[in-house]
């Protein structure tokens, strides 16, 4: 018997080895380690370029070692659009939050998924503002309490949550929907073929893609990392069903 | 030889850019400055260029901020609202030393005010329109040919110092025709652009453009250097033109469509044997501080006209201290509001001591 170990699990090429500054339990950074993988998978470390938000993810460059440029806090739709009309044969993801994408940047995201740009979207859905300490989001379940629903939030005085997966599905531009979470082994590796597929959809010219992923934030829901991963099963799944909403035709 | 075109002043600020090799163009209607986009959306498909139609001003100087993140000479333009829209988008390409060029037809205001000339925008344009401190290259054509001239300037100066820059006119300047001789530059040589993502070639540092400094010291050190960059910018690019400055008793100063009323203005001083001077700032960022200081050794009067309540009159005075007397007329803008030459040579001839 050979003594020789052969890896059969390594760190992603495109993230470099440095610590995060994620809370524990935080799944932002299963999250980048995903996409690192799809990355890795289609040899596009080189000629990828990162589109950062404002919110917990905005240290994208720190981790991902691609090139990456900042944008306003809802605009990363518009400035990927910049970046892939300049340079079309490049791959182009943005990693946004649901504050920066369903609040503040909704005008943005529909109507670059509805010009059919041929980005990837990573839609990071953790039910709440993360970075700025908790507050509602337009995704926040109904009676969930956070510092600005102290209450809980009523969908009769604030709206009920937004889908946005099923939203963006409806466009014709969007030639790839769907939503994910990382709840568990089995979530984790379905999410990484899913978000490799929305990868893809951009890779083979297709258009645009959008991935949303259920993903806990233990600070502000105050539980454990544990506990935050069962409320994704127990409460966001139900609210949030996980499946491919849309799917364009494959590539020929 | 170089044609002699008849165009308005929209088409050659478009035609001045397309001349700079800016082929990315990204805007969003609003009168009076929607022959830009009109003129960017038949012509750049044919130059192998992109135009694209925003959803809103907001989206468009951020797809501006990408192609310029990406090395690439690109541009938008809107009007006064729409640039108030735009305040975000121009902070973050401020603190991100990102290049690109945003042309302001200036309509009245505020609010949604009406579609005359105005320049009741320069505070915004000039001070630093948006959050956190920091300038932006501004530039005052007031003809046909500068709106042209001053496009490719723009670009040039903006690429040079990493600062955005505006080309800040007005309605009447952009809708009005007159003679333009283009400028046949060939071939545009881009200065190199090591700093622009394009994907990070393997083995090599990764490229990130960012206005995020959180360590300690790094943003106040981050803050001196775009300083830095300003004062050079006020010591070797100051623009402006000046006529008649050597016996003047009295120099007008305006920029604009102001400043082509007060040349009327002069004229007609002159012919009444007024000694009467033109000192126009083209650069208004930087401010021609300078050539202020230097005309008022000798000058001890000068009259600020300007389409709003005063206030590059401001500059003015600061540019000249306790050297010289500065008086203002201006009328907020509005429409009829616009200044005739014989209402500005009223004004001269009550400041040089004659009755009208
Ligand atoms: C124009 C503007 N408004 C507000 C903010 C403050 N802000 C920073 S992060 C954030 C919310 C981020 O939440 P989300 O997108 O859900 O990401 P998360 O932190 O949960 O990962 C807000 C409101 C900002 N930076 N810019
Ligand atoms: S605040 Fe929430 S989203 Fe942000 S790092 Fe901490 S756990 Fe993650």
């Amino acid at each position: 018997m050979s003594l020789v170990e052969t890896p059969v699990f390594a760190a992603p090429r495109s993230l470099r080895p440095v610590v995060t500054h994620f809370c524990p339990g935080c799944q932002h950074g299963t999250v980048h380690r995903l996409v690192a993988e799809a990355l890795d998978h289609f040899g596009v470390q080189e000629r990828t370029i990162g589109v950062a938000s404002v919110g917990c993810s905005v240290f994208l460059y720190e981790y991902f070692d691609i090139d990456v440029v900042e944008s306003p806090h809802g605009r990363a739709p518009a400035v990927a659009t910049g970046v892939k009309r300049a340079l079309p044969d490049r791959v182009v993801f943005t990693y946004q939050g649901d504050g920066d994408l369903a609040a503040i940047g909704t005008s943005e995201i529909i109507h670059t998924a509805n010009r059919g740009e041929a980005l990837t979207v990573i839609f990071v859905n953790n039910t709440t503002y993360g970075m700025t300490g908790g507050q509602m989001a337009p995704t926040t379940l109904a009676g969930q309490k956070t510092s600005t629903s102290p209450y809980g939030r009523d969908p009769a005085h604030d709206g009920a949550p937004m889908r946005m997966a099923e939203l963006l599905a409806q466009l014709d531009g969007t030639r790839f929907s769907a939503r994910v979470a990382v709840d568990s082994p089995r979530h984790v590796i379905e999410a990484g073929r899913v978000i490799r597929r929305a990868f893809a959809t951009q890779i083979e010219a297709r258009g645009f893609a959008f991935v949303e992923v259920l993903s806990t934030c233990p600070t502000n829901w105050g539980m454990t990392p544990v506990q935050a991963n069962a409320r994704i099963a127990d409460e966001l799944i139900p609210c949030f069903p996980l499946g491919i909403f849309k799917q364009g035709q494959e590539a020929s | 030889m170089n044609q002699r075109l008849f165009v308005k002043g929209n088409e050659a600020v478009a035609m001045g850019a397309l001349a700079a090799g800016c082929r990315y163009y990204f805007g969003y209607p609003i009168t009076p400055q929607s022959d830009i986009p009109e003129y960017m959306a038949r012509e750049l498909p044919r130059l192998g260029g992109t135009f694209i139609q925003a959803e809103s001003e907001i989206a468009a100087v951020n797809m501006l901020l990408g192609a310029s993140a990406c090395g690439m000479r690109a541009m938008t333009s809107s009007s006064s609202p729409g640039i108030s829209l735009k305040q975000e988008g121009l902070s973050y390409m401020a603190g991100s030393e990102l290049p690109g060029l945003v042309v302001n037809i200036c309509r009245s205001g505020p609010g949604l005010g009406g579609i005359d000339a105005s320049q009741a925008d320069y505070f915004q344009a000039v001070k630093g329109g948006g959050h956190g401190g920091y300038r932006l290259i501004v530039l005052a054509p007031h003809s046909v040919q500068e709106m042209y001239d001053l496009a490719l300037l723009a670009f040039d100066l903006s690429d040079r110092y990493r600062i955005p820059a505006m080309l800040l006119a007005d309605s009447v300047v952009g809708q009005m025709k007159e003679a333009l001789i283009p400028d046949a530059r060939a071939q545009v040589e881009l200065p190199l652009k090591d700093w622009a993502v394009r994907g990070k070639p393997a083995g090599e540092p990764q490229r990130v453009v960012k206005s995020l400094y959180l360590g300690d010291g790094e943003l106040e050190a981050h803050n001196w250097r775009l300083h830095a960059r300003y004062e050079l910018l006020a010591a070797r690019e100051a623009r402006w033109e000046a006529l008649y400055l050597d016996d003047a008793e009295l120099i007008l100063t305006a920029f604009g469509i102001t400043a082509r009323i007060a040349k009327s203005a002069l004229r007609m001083a002159r012919d009444a044997g007024l000694r009467v001077g033109l000192l126009r700032p083209i650069s208004l960022f930087p401010f021609p501080r300078e050539a202020f200081r230097e005309a008022t050794r000798t000058t001890k009067k000068i009259l600020c006209c300007e389409l709003n309540t005063g206030q590059m009159v401001e500059d003015v005075r600061l540019s000249v201290a306790r050297d010289a007397e500065v008086f203002f007329y201006g009328r907020p803008p509005g429409a009829g509001s616009l200044p005739t030459p014989e209402e500005l040579f009223a004004q001269i001839l009550r400041y040089c001591g004659r009755a009208a």
